[in-house]
């Protein structure tokens, strides 16, 4: 049975337990409050940190370096192989190196405008005062930022901010942030504080006595089905951008982890938030495999463009000046190509809808750096660019010095995630949840360089402080991976491992993933509408079915088999497909990433509704996979920026 | 296994000078200059040890890095190919044990030969010196041993094109500017080390008559 | 364009224990936009349609960061293309007919896990000796206190560049992993955060990657031409003073 807006049952509202004061002491006097775990204390403990990014390497570093002893799993071969580690374009700081008036309330300030008003006021001041540690903290890990010929540290600009605050290593800072995070992780493993377990996949949560307490892996080499037990767990197991099948994500990016800590009673947040990001590379055919991101960088010197006449096939040189429309520039005059990322990839959308959109299926914009050439000269671009340049010349065969570029908006991020509090503990005792995975700093729409920011944040300079004092407040009895939880957990998943393998059906999970992500994409992507969403919660349902009916998974569950791995991704990704839709329905406005068609301003731009959706929406597991998810809310007050209608003109 | 190499590369190139005495067609200048040598005493016998000592140490080192490297890939490719430039691979790195081996062998021979082969003396001015000339010009007027030497020779270029650069490689001594010039020096050292002992069997074969 | 019909040589083993051998596959009306591994997927996705068992090969970010990906094509550590890495290859670059010859790494430090997934955890030891500059968090002072050099940077970044695919060691002939020690012990050299564990760094980078069954280097430079990042051996020869002067201070 589909589920239904009309039986979305209400539960009581969510307590972000967040500090009292003013904004900028609220995390210094949470601080204080924050019990400690002693030295010798520390060693008595050993926490499972599942994900190896940004956050979860830098929490398990940080955690080892504390004297807590980690267990860190990672999907890859090596935990360095995250997929923090494809960010380009940098990361945010609101140092003011610049002198141009930055300010720790001014990234706030943007971070809350950027995310449209959806995001915990707290929240995001606190990342922002983390963000000058976090520079410090990775220079001093040896990450090469980009400099100045004077020794000091460069800087550049990114969408939806009229400030320099981004700092960046050529188009790689994700790259060396993440090098730097898995070196500190490396550290601990040779000082034996942390213990890595690569090639695992993360596919139930453990509670005991209601707290989370261990999970179950599996071993992709053997195909073991392994138990760790632990005092608390962490999840750092990024976004779910792949539901959408074509994504900027890695192949192996999934929502199992989160998902199968949902089905353990973890709230899901705002899962309909869901960035589309407007720099991507086009697809080419039936066969793409995935999409790739240009960096929102390129938008400070490339300017976006279609032809103003519809159906223009002429070669983009041939096209002269006043024959294009540099629509955002139009549009938008004060902050012209760096629009936040939902609002350039609307209008990408819209062009292309409106038939102007060019390449060969005319689904695509351009993004031309000829002025940007002829102003500051080809090594100016080469040495800023190059390597995204070179990029994008390997994957399209054409040379964007020359040509312009043709871009087109894909997933890329998902606000939405596991609901947390102020300490980022999901509303399972002993279950946190950072970076991605979480939902808890950009509301609606995530400005760019914020990623990376918020991963380390959570990682470096949060969790260490609020996962001592939960260890500190709880009685955590000794357990065993012998116990009837652990035991039940792991029948449950081999008995959905050879189901899997027995369908032997005439479709592959490759074929049923493309067609459920077609399915969002069109319906739960950048634009989306009552009818549209119906649809998809009637449609998900008769996919699943048919799944289970016709899926061929070849292979045996005794080593390595991909598409086994992928097949048991899919089945969270039809839940997940359904809840998205569910909450896209149920959020009557559009807001950040989230536009609905219904709710829109004459201009076309994201009509909020903040008298009634000034809430998180935190989905609750009913307990079976028919009946409509609870809902709780999350009021959000907003003390510091008022609300007001985005503006980007 | 780099500073024995070029120490050995030095030796050559003094070797090479004290031989090409034979171009000169007097008997005498190489004579003398053998005699010289020889009576230098403690001082050549350290040189001796020293060269010894280098070359067990290169050969250790050599063997070394070939048997690590067969260690270090039981299972080979059916097919590995170079991509080219920058790679510095080519026919002379890949076959360096060889190389390498063929010269030891090589060596052996030549001491035999000479050092320790035949004494012809000859008095020039009442001191009576050993007639390492004439042995030359004997040895030389074998084709088989020409050829020998020759194409060892050969060899010598192929181990000194990888081997020169690649010992201030070894040795940290790289520079994007310095390196290509150093890579140019050892092709042109190996070239001028080869075509100048080949000359020797070349010359004596045709030019020199038996005594 | 025209489509591409291939024959695909690839070798095929269960794991590390049995032995392996190649198998013939042939894909048809490939497009040349396709990459490499799309055209992989494309032949998976038949054999899954046969009830065979499709191809293992590694890979995750398919954009040329994560160093995941691998493969000896025809040859050649990620193909014949230069700077990329086996994801960024398109079939644009090969011609209609080719027979293409698909190998693992080979290495004894990079045990064959399944058909052409190999296991390159040696690597993450080697980091574990020292690829990292030990602060713990919270530590560190502002991030300007210490001026670096324009030059000093960019060296540094260059250095840093590297993914970890282990191409270097499947290209060397020697199967030596010099040139990924080298650019992390490189990296830090350039910088003044680098220079207090300097020496301990690289005698227990090297020591370690001695330790794991590597070959030794012999300056073949196969390592620079197929690194998707281009890293330069000279940093092979930095690592080499940095050794030299650690051994004897």
């Amino acid at each position: 049975m589909a589920f239904s807006v009309d039986k979305i049952k209400e539960a009581q509202t969510l307590d972000g337990r967040l500090p009292d004061g003013p904004i900028e002491q609220k995390w210094d006097r949470r601080k204080n409050e924050l019990k400690v775990v002693s030295p010798a204390n520390k060693r008595k403990y050993t926490i499972l940190v599942v994900g190896t990014g940004l956050a979860g390497a830098s929490a398990a570093a940080a955690l080892g370096e504390l004297g807590y002893n980690v267990k860190s799993f990672c999907i890859q071969d090596s935990p360095r192989r995250a997929h923090s580690i494809a960010a380009q374009g940098g990361i945010n700081a609101a140092k003011n190196y610049q002198n141009d008036n930055d300010s720790i309330f001014r990234l706030f300030y943007d971070t809350i405008k950027g995310g449209d008003f959806r995001a915990r006021e707290p929240n995001v001041y606190r990342l922002a005062q983390l963000s000058l540690d976090i520079i410090d903290h990775a220079v001093a890990q040896g990450v090469p930022f980009a400099r100045e010929y004077g020794g000091l540290l460069a800087n550049r600009s990114f969408g939806g901010v009229l400030v320099s605050r981004t700092f960046y290593a050529r188009g790689q800072t994700g790259q060396q942030l993440l090098l730097g995070a898995y070196g500190a992780l490396m550290r601990q493993v040779d000082l034996g504080q942390v213990e890595i377990f690569p090639r695992r996949e993360m596919l139930d949560l453990i509670l005991i006595d209601g707290k989370a307490r261990g999970i179950v892996v599996r071993n992709l080499v053997t195909g073991a089905i392994e138990s760790y037990v632990g005092d608390a767990v962490i999840l750092a197991t990024g976004g779910y951008s792949n539901v959408y099948f074509l994504s900027t994500n890695a192949k192996n990016s999934n929502a199992t982890a989160i998902w199968r800590a949902y089905k353990r009673g973890a709230y899901f947040a705002n899962p309909c938030f869901t960035q589309i990001h407007p720099t991507c590379i086009p697809q080419s055919g039936d066969y793409q495999s995935k999409l790739t991101l240009m960096s929102e960088s390129l938008r400070n010197d490339g300017r976006v463009w279609v032809p103003r006449k519809k159906g223009d096939k002429r070669h983009p040189n041939e096209i002269p000046e006043e024959e294009r429309d540099y629509y955002l520039e139009r549009k938008y005059p004060s902050y012209g190509n760096l629009v936040p990322r939902d609002v350039a990839s609307r209008n990408a959308k819209m062009v292309c809808d409106e038939g102007r959109g060019v390449g060969e299926y005319g689904r695509a914009v351009y993004l031309d750096f000829a002025d940007a050439i002829r102003r500051r000269g080809i090594d100016y671009i080469r040495d800023k660019y190059g390597n995204l340049f070179e990029m994008y010349e390997k994957i399209t065969g054409e040379n964007p010095y020359e040509v312009p570029m043709r871009i087109y908006p894909a997933p890329h991020y998902t606000m939405g995630g596991l609901w947390v509090d102020y300490n980022l503990m999901s509303n399972i005792p002993g279950l946190f949840v950072l970076g991605e995975a979480n939902f808890s700093d950009h509301g609606a729409n995530r400005l760019g360089a914020s990623a990376l920011m918020q991963g380390l944040a959570d990682g470096y300079f949060v969790i260490p402080y609020t996962l001592g004092d939960y260890l500190a407040s709880v009685d955590l009895p000794a357990v065993s991976t012998e116990e009837k939880e652990f035991k039940e957990s792991q029948k449950a998943i081999e008995e959905q491992v050879k189901r899997l393998l027995s369908v032997k059906g005439n479709k592959t999970v490759l074929e049923f993933h493309r067609e459920l992500g077609q399915l969002l994409w069109d319906e739960v992507g950048m634009s989306r509408n009552e009818k549209g969403l119906k649809m998809v919660l009637e449609r998900i349902p008769e996919m699943k079915k048919e799944f289970w009916k016709q899926v061929n998974v070849p292979g045996s569950d005794k080593d390595l088999n991909k598409s086994l791995e992928f097949a048991g991704r899919l089945i969270d990704y039809f839940e997940l497909g359904e809840l998205m839709a569910l909450d896209a329905l149920h959020r009557n406005e559009s807001c950040g990433g989230h536009f609905r068609e219904e709710y829109q301003t004459p201009e076309g731009e994201a009509l909020r509704d903040d008298e009634h959706f000034s809430y998180v929406a935190a989905w609750e597991y009913p307990g079976d996979d028919e009946t409509t998810p609870i809902l709780h809310k999350e009021p959000l007050t907003f003390e510091y920026v008022k609300p007001t209608q985005r503006s980007y003109k | 296994m780099a500073l024995a190499g070029l120490f050995w590369i030095l030796f050559l190139i003094i070797h090479l000078l004290g031989n090409l005495t034979i171009l000169t067609g007097n008997p005498a200048t190489l004579n003398l200059y053998s005699h010289k040598l020889l009576s230098t005493g403690p001082l050549l016998y350290f040189l001796e040890a020293l060269l010894v000592i280098a070359l067990v140490l290169h050969m250790i080192y050599g063997v070394t890095v070939f048997l690590d490297k067969r260690r270090a890939r039981p299972q080979k490719y059916e097919r590995l190919r170079s991509k080219g430039a920058p790679s510095k691979e080519n026919i002379s790195s890949l076959t360096m044990i060889y190389s390498g081996v063929l010269l030891f062998v090589f060596l052996v021979v030549h001491l035999l030969n000479f050092k320790y082969g035949k004494v012809y003396t000859v008095e020039y001015d009442g001191v009576v010196v050993r007639d390492l000339y004439r042995l030359v010009v004997e040895t030389f007027h074998q084709p088989l041993y020409v050829v020998f030497y020759v194409v060892i020779m050969i060899l010598l270029f192929s181990h000194l094109r990888h081997g020169f650069w690649s010992a201030f490689q070894s040795l940290g001594l790289a520079h994007p500017r310095y390196t290509p010039i150093i890579y140019a020096i050892g092709i042109l050292l190996a070239i001028v080390l080869a075509v100048g002992y080949i000359l020797l069997p070349i010359y004596v074969y045709f030019f020199v008559p038996l005594p | 364009m025209k489509k591409l019909n291939l024959t695909l040589r690839i070798w095929r083993q269960r794991n590390a224990n049995s032995p392996g051998k190649f198998e013939t596959y042939q894909v048809r009306d490939i497009s040349p936009e396709m990459s490499f591994l799309e055209m992989l997927d494309v032949l998976n996705e038949e054999l899954t349609k046969k009830g065979e068992e499709p191809i293992e090969f590694d890979n995750d970010c398919r954009e040329g960061i994560c160093g995941m990906c691998s493969l000896v094509i025809n040859g050649i550590p990620h193909g014949k293309l230069h700077r990329t890495a086996t994801c960024q290859l398109h079939m644009r670059h090969f011609k209609d007919g080719e027979t293409i010859t698909i190998e693992p790494f080979r290495a004894k430090a990079f045990p064959v896990i399944k058909d052409l997934v190999v296991d390159r955890s040696a690597f993450d030891r080697i980091i574990a000796k020292g690829g990292y500059i030990s602060v713990n968090t919270g530590s560190a002072p502002d991030a300007n206190a210490i001026p670096v050099p324009k030059e000093a940077a960019d060296a540094a970044m260059d250095a840093a560049e590297c993914i970890g695919c282990g191409a270097c060691v499947a290209a060397c002939p020697n199967a030596s992993a010099s040139l990924f020690v080298a650019a992390k012990v490189s990296q830090y050299t350039f910088l003044p955060q680098g220079q207090p564990e300097r020496k301990r760094r690289v005698l227990r980078m090297v020591e370690q990657m001695d330790r794991e069954g590597f070959g030794n280097c012999s300056n073949h430079g196969e390592c620079e031409a197929v690194c998707p990042k281009g890293i330069s051996i000279m940093n092979i020869a930095r690592m080499r003073r940095e050794y030299i002067k650690a051994s004897f201070s």
